[in-house]
């Protein structure tokens, strides 16, 4: 019986994933774009722990955390971006 | 106890996949980037929360090992998903995104333009 749960998990978050998809090509701008990718490596975290329980391994959980923090760090690199023009920003020698 | 516990498991893992089925509808449908935003940052706490909640309750119950890495994964996105839907947002708001056609207030604007205001009259 789980295992049809899990089968219907992954479709669910298959559709999600392809909405996301539709909001980067389509997002009409800069931040829609952001926004979609962010949500695509929630929605491939949480396809990965599905996947985890459906093979009955313990070796996936690292890559949920790199994926998570992968994300984090990518997304607050293009808001920085998208609001002042620059990633990293340098201090004037006066 | 095994199947009570696959009960348990399927059914948070079922929620956390139905929770963000809606939020990719309220992605796809929504007028605004503010809107989307809103949506898209519950599912990624509550939706991925409970999945990941689900998989540390399956492999407590039939391995009968606690997993501290899905935990701290669980924590981490707890603590960083709000806060990256708000840079979001707020990078939105400052690159000049409008607000949706029918919107009828906006207080952040107003807020701005007095703030210039009264730093001109400095």
């Amino acid at each position: 019986m789980i295992k049809v749960i899990l089968i219907c998990s992954l479709f669910f978050l298959t559709f999600s994933i392809l909405a996301t998809i539709y909001r980067l090509v389509k997002g009409p701008s800069a931040p829609d774009r952001v926004q979609a990718l962010d949500a695509l490596g929630i929605n491939i975290i949480s396809g990965v722990a599905i996947f985890s329980v459906l093979l009955r391994s313990i070796g996936f959980f690292e890559v949920i955390l790199l994926i998570g923090i992968l994300s984090f760090i990518g997304t607050i690199a293009f808001a920085r971006f998208i609001e002042r023009g620059v990633v990293i920003e340098r201090k004037h020698s006066e | 106890m095994i199947e009570i516990s696959k009960f348990i498991v399927g059914y948070l893992i079922l929620q956390g996949a139905i929770l963000s089925l809606i939020a990719a509808i309220g992605v796809i449908k929504l007028p605004d980037p503010y809107t989307r935003n809103h949506a898209a940052s519950k599912n990624a706490t509550l939706g991925i929360m409970s999945i990941l909640i689900g998989v540390f309750l399956y492999f407590y119950f039939i391995h009968g090992e606690v997993n501290s890495r899905i935990l701290l994964a669980i924590l981490f996105i707890f603590i960083t998903a709000p806060v990256a839907g708000h840079l979001i947002s707020r990078a939105a708001y400052n690159s000049g995104v409008p607000l949706w056609k029918n919107s009828v207030q906006d207080d952040l604007k107003e807020a701005k333009e007095g703030k210039i205001e009264n730093r001109s009259t400095d």
